[in-house]
């Protein structure tokens, strides 16, 4: 198997290394730099429990290669609380409107909702719905994720 | 509310404690775990429904590269290694034990179902075991397969388990009284009778299952790591039934686990197979499914074919019903699939209603495709599906209104004790109809309608009104029914020195919030802040044993442990409260986190007397041992008895069969409620389930292959966002009589209640007597095209 290197940057911070050509992003995430938080629900690129951003768009990180991040910028659910340990307003929304269960749909959801942030200011419930339509959850029912979403776009708009 | 509130959190919507960790990336799931020297499983799956294994070509498959070891049947069968256990024995109608044939962790001579367990190949990397895996030869002699439950039963299907399990099947079961169920409907006045099918499911956890088996030579301990509801039952069966190791060598550790609804509460081929294998390897083994593996080899849910007559009499009051149930097990037993479809559907046939005369006959069968267990709700949304189609059904055929002929049957005394073996304890069923049938807005229905029908929309409106039970008990009854397994639930609460609590129990958190709730209930209890109360669940080497998370049984039964836990750590601190503030043990009353002598104003703090229990200086040791750390059990009289009125409102556009469902409004009597948001939250996600199995989810296997035409997201439809409605939700309340705490389970209702309420709405949209599930686009079209 061919290997490349292949520098990045990751939640702010520069990334280098040498990996296996066919390494996906979320394994070179998950694996090699043990940001664990990105999580694998599929084989098909249906659930979004991958979903990172990649220059600020939301990605399904199962199906893009790390090689194809090359140059680029990061961001998982990892790089998001501030350096205090404080939640991002998307995050703190999750909890206020108990958008989550077992968590492990939520990564993909909260990081699929900040990007959200920057193409919709204030979107009604049938939008967000249909944005939502690359990430499943299987506990939630989707409603209070809807309404987490709503109440984290409008603190971030603040 | 903050957590650092003096004031009782009970009842309030509280912030789950858990959150920060899942929000921020830090949760901790089985496939994130990663052990030093970790090699990695693939399990070789059978590629046929049905066929003999003649024989393996290995050779190759050992020489790959990094290839470390393969397991095979023959080896299993090679060390004596016992067949998966059920923990559920069923008696048949003739008094004979049902057939048990050998579920084998590796398939030994035939496989069953597409994707049986074959191999076991364990390499240094993943993708060396998925090579090594492709190059083992199997010799498959094919053998014809059948799918269908009731196709088991035709002559000369194929036999599943030959003759370990003739004619298909395990067993004929029934309950209630048939003489007497005949006899009503042979005189009724009319018989209102439906035949359906309760479509199978994929549970589809967002988290596929995962394990990892690691042996510590050193000290002859194993651990396994795994994606599991349950630890300490799965290390029980695991150990004592099928590998014979000593249950105190094995620590099973279930970490953050990404949702469960059944189907991770069963003992599974694969970590049975790597806790073997782990030994031999010498490396810890790491396994991770892989979401069509999923499909293919998690425990499936429902997969019903019945047939059902309601008598009546002329007013509309319910003389009998008479149940016949072809339930499919799958290809084998899984570790609760023979009570699902007995104890857990047929004792729910009742409902709502005083129905007097009730018979159902259950035939349990093997099919050649994965085994059926529970799933969220677990046999009761069948029971309910078919208890509340054929109520809607009858009052269309008696031309009465749905909410009246229910009013006219429902229970209205209690304790009732229904024809078919439970007593309901309490309820209050036309108190939550009511409030649905306002917070529906269901008197507003006819503008409605006629406003879809001036745009050329078909609307209609359907209800179910649904009782389950949870909290499955006491032990001593389900023994006797067949349970191979306790009831009961553990807490321990261990009160540290500085007042600070770790409260530890046997039930298992996988979504449901319970270090929030459960934190509650001690801080009510003992007035300690929810912030200095830790709950720890999921690991068999900290928490005494316990039964673990299924059937909404938590906080009934769990919670009631942990309560009776607090009651001792305050009977105890009152002990030494008494010693400290040298009055009689009788005067010493415990409030708001103070103990008081009665009618002074002496009181010491909480944090004081946990203090003096373990730095014991002035303390009374003669008669009281030191320390402040108490278990509880608990084994409860009776199941709790969940009830509710759902109301679903469809608009159904004719040109594409596409049905929207417009309103859906839920009202629960779930007793009393310890956090209002977590339980509105376990609401929306089973109705959300229940309507995807009403319109979206079925699980096919193709009729002549067995093959699993079904196996991806692509190709099984989960509820997206788009699909679903806001849903109103409301609460009523009578106080469950069986624990303390008044709670009855709430984790289930969503997914038992909804299917019968959106179906009930598309056929009273659609004027047709039934549609199967999932009433997807093209099944409405064609219902509309054949009806025209």
């Amino acid at each position: 198997m061919s290997s490349v290197e292949l520098s990045l940057t990751v939640n702010g911070k520069p990334v280098s290394v040498t990996i296996n050509a066919s390494t996906s992003l979320v394994e070179l995430l998950r694996e090699n730099l043990r940001l664990t938080g990105t999580h694998v629900g599929c084989d098909t690129a249906q659930c979004g429990a991958c979903t990172v951003l990649l220059n600020g768009r939301a990605v399904k990180s199962c199906n893009v290669l790390a090689a194809q991040a090359r140059g680029m910028q990061v961001t998982t659910i990892e790089g998001l609380a501030a350096a205090n340990g404080d939640m991002h307003p998307m995050q703190a929304a999750f909890k206020e409107c108990h958008g989550l269960q077992c968590g492990f749909c939520t990564p993909g959801m909260v990081m699929s909702a900040c990007e959200l942030a920057g193409r919709m200011q204030n979107p009604s419930e049938a939008e967000v719905r249909a944005a939502f339509d690359g990430n499943l959850c299987r506990c939630t029912g989707y409603q209070n994720i809807v309404k987490s979403v709503q109440t984290g776009l409008a603190a971030m708009n603040k | 509310m903050s957590d650092m509130s003096t004031q009782s959190p009970l009842g309030q919507a509280v912030r789950r404690k858990e959150d920060y960790r899942f929000l921020t990336g830090g949760g901790r799931y089985t496939d994130d775990i990663r052990l030093d020297n970790q090699a990695y499983a693939y399990f070789l799956r059978s590629p046929h429904a049905h066929a003999r294994i003649k024989g393996y070509g290995l050779e190759a498959a050992k020489q790959s590269p990094g290839v470390l070891g393969i397991l095979t049947g023959a080896d299993i069968k090679a060390a004596g290694i016992g067949g998966l256990p059920c923990g559920w024995l069923i008696t048949d109608v003739n008094g004979q034990p049902m057939k048990e044939p050998p579920h084998p962790v590796l398939a030994i001579d035939k496989v069953r179902y597409v994707g049986d367990h074959v191999a076991l190949v364990v390499a240094d990397t993943l993708a060396q075991a998925k090579a090594a895996a492709a190059l083992i030869e199997v010799d498959y002699d094919v053998l014809p397969a059948v799918v269908k439950g009731p196709d088991a039963l035709k002559p000369g299907a194929p036999q599943v388990h030959d003759d370990a399990a003739p004619n298909n099947t395990s067993y004929v079961w029934q309950i209630g009284d048939k003489a007497a169920a005949d006899a009503a409907i042979a005189k009724a006045h009319h018989v209102t009778r439906l035949e359906f099918d309760n479509n199978r499911l994929v549970p589809n956890a967002i988290e596929p299952r995962a394990a990892v088996a690691h042996y510590d030579r050193a000290n002859d301990q194993y651990t396994l790591y795994v994606s599991n509801q349950n630890p300490h039952v799965e290390r029980l069966l695991m150990t004592a039934f099928v590998l014979g190791l000593p249950e105190h060598k094995v620590r099973v550790i279930a970490p953050d686990v990404g949702g469960g609804f059944g189907s991770k509460i069963y003992l599974y081929a694969e970590e049975t197979a790597m806790v073997f294998f782990s030994k031999q390897i010498g490396r810890p083994i790491k396994w991770t499914c892989e979401r069509t593996e999923e499909f293919l080899s998690v425990a499936h849910g429902r997969d019903h074919h019945s047939v059902a007559e309601l008598a009546m009499d002329k007013e509309g009051n319910f003389l009998a019903l008479r149940v016949k149930t072809n339930a499919n097990l799958g290809a084998y037993l899984s570790t609760f699939g023979s009570c699902v479809p007995t104890i857990l559907y047929a004792t729910l046939l009742a409902g709502q209603y005083k129905t007097p005369a009730i018979h159902a006959e259950v035939t349990a069968v093997f099919t050649n495709t994965a085994p059926v267990d529970a799933y969220r709700g677990a046999g009761r949304p069948e029971a309910t599906y078919l208890v509340e189609r054929i109520v809607e059904t009858a009052a269309r055929d008696m031309k009465m209104d749905p909410t009246e002929i229910r009013r006219r049957n429902f229970i209205t005394q209690f304790p009732y004790q229904t024809p078919v073996a439970l007593q309901y304890d309490t309820g209050n069923y036309a108190a939550s109809l009511d409030k649905c049938l306002k917070m529906a807005d269901v008197e507003g229905y006819p503008a409605r309608k006629q406003a879809s029908e001036a745009k050329g929309m078909k609307r209609g409106i359907g209800y179910s009104c649904y009782i389950e039970a949870c909290g499955i008990a006491p032990s001593r009854v389900a023994g006797a029914l067949g349970a191979r397994a306790g009831l009961f639930e553990v807490g321990q609460i261990r009160v540290h020195p500085t007042g600070k609590i770790s409260v530890f129990t046997g039930t298992h958190s996988h979504g449901q919030g319970h270090e929030t709730t459960f934190a509650q209930v001690v801080s009510d209890r003992l007035g300690v802040p929810m912030a200095d109360i830790e709950v720890v669940h999921g690991d068999t080497d900290r928490i005494p044993f316990g039964m673990g998370t299924y059937g909404s049984r938590s906080l009934a039964v769990g919670g009631t442990a942990i309560v009776k836990a607090t009651e001792k750590i305050v009977a105890k601190g009152k002990k030494i409260a008494a010693h400290l503030m040298e009055a009689a043990e009788s005067d010493i009353e415990f409030k708001d986190g103070k103990f008081a002598v009665a009618g002074t104003d002496k009181s010491l703090p909480f944090a004081q007397v946990a203090l003096t229990a373990y730095v014991p200086h002035n303390y009374p040791l003669e008669t009281l041992e030191p320390g402040l750390d108490e278990t509880a059990f608990f084994d409860p009289a009776n199941f709790t008895f969940p009830a509710g009125c759902y109301v679903c409102e469809v608009e159904i556009d004719p040109e594409t069969g596409h049905t929207r469902i417009d309103r859906f409004t839920a009202v629960d009597d779930f007793g009393n409620v310890v956090n209002p948001m977590i339980v509105e939250g376990q609401v929306h996600g089973g109705i959300a389930q229940g309507i995807g199995q009403a319109l979206l989810e079925a699980c096919i296997y193709d009729k002549e292959s067995g093959q699993l035409l079904t196996a991806s997201f692509m190709d099984y439809a989960m509820p997206h966002a788009s699909d679903l409605p806001t849903f109103q939700v409301g609460t009523t309340c009578t106080p469950c009589t069986v624990n303390p705490l008044g709670v009855k389970g709430c984790g289930e209702a969503g997914a038992i209640g909804s299917p019968p309420a959106v179906i009930n709405a598309i056929t009273d949209a659609l004027g047709v007597r039934d549609i199967a599930m999932p009433a997807t686009p093209l099944r409405v079209w064609e219902t509309l095209q054949a009806n025209q």
